[in-house]
């Protein structure tokens, strides 16, 4: 039996990036898996070539999660089609980087309704459909820099520690409905964002290369392979944990 | 069953009493153990029953026998 067979699982923010190779692996691993964004994109030609692939269903849906009722009906549309709903995937987020002086108001309130109050939206309607079905599980993306700190990230880090705390106090919260939460935290990913900062300032990057222990990049398959296992049945008795990616790292 | 006795029942159910208790003066202020916790019972029932999701505004709201009518009301919810 695949380690998420026949899981209905829904990953946010899957059109692109880690949370595409995310969405990859749940199928993989057995999963229905509903891939949301803001816009389609190419999700509808890759959803069903991944499904192909796979031997399962990759259904795109489309709203912003900071749209609480867009956010509803998502979550209803998918309850009523499938009974359930067993995994919830917190992945979109946004993350521009900018030195204290320069933060701006507007984009720290965006920043914080996409990363912390959506995410906060999701588990509470999430969780009570999962409730009515015995339980679920909830992952959700964290990052190294909530945890540690990084220059240039005070905006950023602070969405990323907001999303560590709600997870372990969410945990505690719906534990007694079976609904585990838990968040992974990657450390330095090479995405196709870090190959375009990479070229901007590979030398600064390049220092924090060198103080990861595992002498590497984390890769968008480190993140996916770790949600999977938080995600499946093999987690069972694992709630309220931050699992770093990141190599051993200490940036 | 109704939606009405539906309801009642949930009700009774929630807080162990007769559905003659219900009425314009079942709230959270005259009935003893009536608690968030309870609340958050009462709404999930209400979910499940109705096959609806409540805004988090309405379950706030949930704390009067009749409000929970009205609520159901604004869900298309016929009593």
């Amino acid at each position: 039996m695949k380690l998420l067979e026949n899981k209905i699982a829904l990953i946010t923010g899957a059109g692109r990036g880690i949370g595409r190779v995310i969405a990859e692996q749940f199928a993989a691993d057995g999963a229905i898996v509903y891939v949301n964004d803001l816009q389609p994109g190419d999700m509808p030609g890759w959803a069903e070539e991944c499904a192909r692939r796979n031997g399962t269903r990759v259904v795109p849906v489309c709203f912003d999660v900071t749209d609480t009722a867009a956010l509803k009906a998502g979550l209803m549309g998918i309850y009523k089609a499938e009974g359930r709903i067993d995994v919830v995937v917190n992945n979109a987020a946004i993350i521009q980087n900018q030195k204290l002086g320069m933060v701006t108001k507007p984009l720290l309130e965006k920043m914080f309704s996409v990363n912390v109050f959506a995410v906060i939206d999701m588990i509470q309607l999430a969780a009570r459909l999962m409730a009515r079905t015995g339980g679920g599980s909830i992952v959700n993306i964290a990052s190294i820099t909530g945890v540690v700190g990084s220059p240039g990230q005070v905006a950023y880090s602070s969405t990323k520690g907001a999303v560590i705390a709600l997870t372990k106090s969410a945990a505690k919260e719906l534990s007694p409905q079976q609904i585990r939460v838990n968040a992974v935290a990657p450390g330095i990913i090479k995405t196709e964002r870090f190959e375009e900062l990479y070229e901007a300032s590979g030398d600064k990057i390049d220092q924090r290369i060198s103080r990861i222990a595992l002498g590497r990049l984390g890769t968008p398959q480190d993140v996916a392979n770790a949600v999977s296992f938080l995600a499946s049945d093999r987690a069972s008795y694992i709630s309220g944990h931050i699992l770093g990616v990141d190599g051993c790292a200490s940036i | 069953m109704s939606n009405l006795e539906q309801l009642n029942s949930i009700f009774c159910e929630v807080f162990s009493v007769d559905a003659e208790a219900l009425g314009a003066g079942f709230d959270n202020k005259s009935v003893s153990g009536w608690d968030s916790v309870r609340q958050l019972s009462l709404t999930s029932s209400v979910e499940d029953t109705f096959d609806i999701m409540l805004d988090p505004e309405d379950i706030l709201e949930f704390t009067s026998y009749e409000n929970a009518k009205a609520i159901l009301a604004k869900y298309d919810i016929e009593l």
